[in-house]
């Protein structure tokens, strides 16, 4: 066991499954980088972030493939890919990219199991990064994983830490359906204790990273160190917040939400992504329809507005959920209770 | 006077700990206590767990406030006889403050030879966490089913004044490789002969919990000439039965509130099962091969709620110093298996303590089997 960033615990995920396993196989633009120039260096770039970075020198061009700049051509090649008996792990670089390919996606990849009467299996995963607070502007700053968790057929991964990635990877990697893997680009140096052996955590399973009494906290991927930066200086003020992190939107653990919610009476859901129909949406759906007689004040999402994500540094601040605005919605609905109470 | 003022310190519960959070005061101030006396609840992010009083006195001051989270080594309270003045208690705070603050952060630094570290053992990498040094013979500790080195965390540190203590996790466990082979007793009890010989040592006291007492007992049998003493916590092979439902639900349980609900069962106070703790077992079962490993495990050493093994013979045949002791509201292995203990074997029953006796009355098991290896090496 050692510290190991978000970038590291990814890579080590790739190679460990690549050892144990033959037929997986990595695809995307520049994953190894340097194919088709002249300079003769291969394994130049790893991807843009560096993430599949040594990948190709240990495993070599057959199963590494730096591929065309054409999404709808690779992210296809891997579906065909896993269909007739390959893992592929396909890196869309940003997922802002998957309109360029969603045919692929959607009406391919997301149906072969259904259509064929469940004898196909597509164990392809999608690799792509998301979020803002990167400065990288409105087309590669979305966080689409509403997008993926509409369409029945996909499972969406959405880590919240390394430790969270590695185990998620490996399990969607091992997955016989096809996995949308979403990687918060802000997330890449953060680091914590990864163990160096492989290990999975299923998917649909929540996590609790923090236990109270009075709110519960939904959080989505880099969302969960907000709730628990939030959760913590709240529990100073002697509110005590549960924060579970959902790991997957599809499957989603609706169990552990429904559980936490009857236990505290209020819910706060914090999702990074555009506000209509995303993943707070959903879950305060969820727990208006089946916990409604269990709230004691109204459901509070903590959510970005409804425009594309801003390029200008205080603008996208402005624009993204935090810790302060978690604190305050949580705050909020404490309020709500007292005046009620009184 | 002033010889008479004990300071009260941040407690350090293992390699790990570097802060701890006092959870709540149980002596109020002014209060008379006896040493052993339980003053506060000191929360750790593995454990948590009482502060005894190191001495007989009065608490004067309460330093920390409860729900401060201070460093290992940081003053927390005052302990003086009745009649010390204010103003001395006063001045023994701000002294402690200013020449003992850098000192408690050098203690808070381990040296690497405390680190736990892999050791290839006959085709097995064990994780090995060796402390101490000193005249006495080294004591090799052996954990139980689904344990880890964890289990030692208020054992192992205070066992090693005056000896080497030797912690590992077993194969399937922990950090350790996962094969087990056939995950009998013999097997294991291979591998722990083996490694004492990978570490040099011909000859060491063992002190083994629950299934370790079965593996050390085994060492007993098969690898005599190795065993200086044998001090078993809550062993098994002596009664007949096991808890079957705590091992098929220990071994098969994914979700943390599940795992949760299953190590509740180990303790008598429930409250020690922290959430942290969940969250380690969890995620050493999330390894591959590691829930493999206990099934294997499981299967070799109960059929049901029954013990395929019996070792009371090798008790009663040996001539080295045994000792047991036992949690009386054990609900994994029963404490009443003791009672068929031969005479020879030095009993101690705790009250108020479930399967994990080293941990819940971590103070007094160290006391007993500190004065038991003493006894053992006259």
């Amino acid at each position: 066991m050692s510290k190991k960033s978000f970038r590291q615990a990814i890579n080590e995920a790739l190679r460990q499954e690549m050892r144990r396993d033959p037929h997986v196989v990595l695809m995307g633009e520049d994953i190894a980088g340097g194919q088709g120039g002249t300079s003769g260096v291969t394994d130049a770039w790893g991807g843009v972030l560096g993430v599949t970075k040594g990948l190709y020198t240990e495993f070599g061009p057959e199963r590494v493939l730096d591929t065309p700049i054409s999404e709808a051509a690779y992210i296809g090649a891997a579906a065909g890919a896993a269909a007739t008996g390959l893992r592929p792990v396909a890196e869309l670089m940003f997922v802002d990219f998957i309109g360029s390919c969603l045919d692929q996606v959607l009406n391919q990849a997301a149906k072969f199991r259904y259509m064929f009467g469940g004898k196909a299996r597509t164990p392809m995963v999608i690799r792509a990064m998301y979020g803002a607070g990167f400065n990288a502007a409105a087309q590669h700053s979305q966080s689409l994983y509403p997008l993926f968790t509409h369409i029945p057929g996909l499972k969406v991964v959405i880590p919240s830490s390394p430790y969270e990635a590695k185990g998620l990877l490996i399990e969607a990697i091992r997955d016989d359906d096809p996995v949308i893997f979403l990687e918060n680009k802000v997330m890449y140096d953060d680091e914590e204790d990864v163990p160096d052996e492989a290990y999975t955590i299923p998917f649909g399973e929540a996590n609790l990273t923090r236990e109270g009494q009075d709110v519960t906290i939904v959080a989505i991927g880099r969302m969960v160190g907000m709730a628990n930066e939030a959760a913590d200086r709240l529990e100073k003020q002697g509110i005590t917040c549960t924060v579970i992190d959902p790991r997957t939107t599809s499957p989603l653990d609706e169990q552990t939400i429904l559980e936490c919610v009857a236990e505290t009476g209020r819910l706060v859901v914090v999702d990074e992504s555009s506000p209509r129909c995303n993943m707070a949406c959903d879950i305060s759906a969820l727990v208006a329809e089946q916990a409604f007689h269990t709230l004691k004040a109204p459901i509070k999402r903590v959510v970005p507005p409804h425009t594309p994500v801003p390029f200008s540094t205080p603008l996208e601040k402005l624009y993204m959920p935090s810790a302060d605005k978690i604190e305050a919605a949580v705050k909020s609905l404490m309020k709500q209770h007292t005046h009620e109470v009184a | 006077m002033a010889q008479t003022l004990v300071a009260l310190t941040m407690p350090k519960f293992g390699l790990a700990m570097t802060e701890g959070k006092l959870a709540s005061w149980t002596v109020d101030v002014g209060q008379a206590t006896k040493q052993g006396d339980e003053l506060a609840d000191i929360e750790t992010s593995k454990i948590t767990s009482g502060y005894e009083s190191p001495a007989a006195g009065v608490l004067r001051r309460q330093v920390a406030q409860a729900g401060e989270t201070l460093p290992v080594g940081a003053l927390i309270g005052v302990l003086a006889d009745a009649d010390a003045t204010e103003a001395e208690l006063d001045a023994f705070i701000t002294k402690f403050q200013e020449e003992q603050a850098p000192q408690a952060e050098s203690d808070t630094a381990e040296g690497p030879s405390s680190a736990p570290h892999p050791v290839e053992v006959a085709g097995y990498t064990l994780n090995v966490r060796e402390v101490g040094s000193g005249e006495g013979l080294p004591l090799l500790l052996v954990h139980g089913f689904g344990g880890d080195i964890g289990n030692w965390l208020l054992t192992q540190d205070s066992l090693a004044k005056n000896r080497k203590v030797i912690a590992f996790d077993l194969p399937g466990h922990g950090a350790s490789s996962k094969n087990v082979q056939d995950g009998s007793l013999a097997g294991l009890a291979k591998v722990v002969a083996s490694l004492l010989d990978a570490l040099g040592v011909s000859k060491a006291h063992v002190m083994g919990h629950s299934l370790g007492g079965g593996v050390a007992l085994t060492v007993l049998r098969d690898a005599p000439e190795k065993v200086a003493s044998l001090t078993l916590i809550a062993p098994a092979t002596i009664g007949t039965h096991v808890n079957a439902d705590f091992i098929t639900g220990f071994t098969e349980a994914e979700r943390n509130r599940a795992v949760q609900h299953e190590l509740e069962k180990l303790v008598y106070n429930k409250a020690l099962i922290g959430r942290k703790m969940v969250d380690a077992v969890v995620r050493a079962r999330r390894l591959d091969g590691a829930r493999d490993a206990l099934r294997t495990i499981a299967s070799a050493c109960f059929d049901n709620d029954r013990q395929r093994d019996a070792l009371l013979p090798v008790l009663e045949k040996t001539d080295i110093p045994v000792e047991v002791i036992w949690g009386q509201e054990d609900a994994i292995l029963s404490a009443d298996a003791a009672k068929t203990l031969p005479d020879k074997v030095e009993v101690h029953v705790l009250a108020e303590s479930g399967h994990l006796p080293q941990m819940e009355k971590a103070a007094d098991v160290n006391k007993i089997v500190e004065e038991f290896l003493e006894k053992s090496e006259k």
